[in-house]
């Protein structure tokens, strides 16, 4: 694969997305808006954060006038899961230069995330310089998406009718993430402790409950594999 | 209503601090060979994460008020199912035609 059939590649596996990445960033302009921020105000935010769940969170802090501190660390407990994504990225995209790394860095979303690791998994052998290719081809659409329909949603305000239901599009985004990852029996366990541990664990402050449910999940999916593998090695030596 | 220093304080903190924690290990780690222990952990990330961040939003929805809503859960089973059997756009698509289905026959649209 040539590095521009894998931008153009990452481009249409991850074009999908814009069906939910359009009205979500339609309805933060809208309710950023709605809280009283300026059109600039809200694509500042869009823009320098480029984060869906942290920026409702952090504005919904601060229409309740908690502290900036209390607000900012809440915000960044929520983002705290693409530290894990920059980990699971290593492998595979680390040699890419400096630069290309900050800014594959500031682009790491959570569809770029999981469509690019996927596919990567799938092609082992894909060099480098075509993983970034292909990662950047994720972006392309996701990325002037955000911007400008954060940018709609600003400047048409209230046009957007509750009766759609808008706010259920992100669990659905994140469920179509999911199902194409659960390949194997170690991925479907973890990611059902995973979910279970989510529930256990919403009682935790600042969205920590997210962190400890992904590390248990990700733990115990290693673990079953492990195990499977040395059942493996004991059946067949 | 909200102060502009306040804003505009937090939002440069807050982009600052997420690019930090999206930079962290890509950045520092860069081309460095991980030990195969850490590499097979990696491997769950994806499915370790996404079901913490979408199993409360599913059971407890803030438009319903945090209680349980049918339609939406009977959704995120078609959306899931659709995602396991079909496509990303199948599943996007079989779980908002799913609620608003419902809703429709339920009367709530």
């Amino acid at each position: 694969m040539t590095k521009s059939q894998a931008f153009w590649r990452g481009f249409r596996d991850c074009a999908p997305f814009i069906i939910i990445v359009a009205p979500y960033s339609m309805l933060f302009g809208v309710v950023a808006r709605d809280a009283g921020l300026d059109v600039l105000q809200t694509m500042s935010m869009a823009v320098l954060v480029i984060a869906g769940a942290s920026q409702f969170t952090a504005l919904a802090l601060l229409q309740e006038n908690a502290p900036v501190i209390i607000a900012l660390l809440t915000a960044l407990a929520v983002n705290l899961r693409m530290a894990m994504y920059s980990a699971a990225l290593v492998p595979h995209l680390g040699h890419a230069p400096l630069g290309l790394r900050a800014l594959m860095a500031y682009l790491m979303v959570d569809q770029a995330f999981a469509v690019a690791v996927r596919t990567y998994e799938d092609n082992p052998a894909m060099p480098t310089h075509v993983k970034v290719a292909y990662y950047f081809g994720c972006m392309m659409l996701i990325c002037p998406f955000w911007y400008g329909f954060t940018l709609i949603g600003a400047l048409v305000g209230q046009a957007l009718p509750s009766g759609l239901s808008l706010d259920f599009a992100v669990p659905v985004c994140f469920i179509a993430l999911l199902a194409p990852l659960l390949r194997s029996l170690p991925h479907i366990v973890a990611a059902l402790v995973s979910a279970l541990a989510a529930v256990a664990f919403t009682w935790v402050p600042w969205s920590l409950g997210l962190i400890i449910a992904a590390t248990i999940g990700m733990l115990v999916g290693a673990q079953m594999e492990l195990f499977l593998r040395r059942r493996a090695d004991r059946v067949a030596p | 209503m909200i102060s502009d220093t306040t804003f505009w304080l937090l939002t440069v903190l807050l982009g600052i601090g997420t690019f930090l924690i999206r930079f962290s290990f890509l950045g520092l780690l860069g081309g460095r060979e991980l030990p195969p222990v850490v590499l097979l952990h990696l491997k769950y990330i994806g499915v370790a994460v996404f079901p913490a961040l979408f199993t409360p939003l599913v059971l407890w929805p803030e438009a319903t008020g945090g209680n349980p809503d049918p339609a939406r859960l009977i959704a995120a089973a078609a959306a899931l199912l659709a995602g396991l059997y079909g496509s990303v756009i199948g599943a996007i698509i079989a779980g908002m035609g799913m609620l608003y289905f419902v809703q429709f026959l339920t009367g709530q649209i």
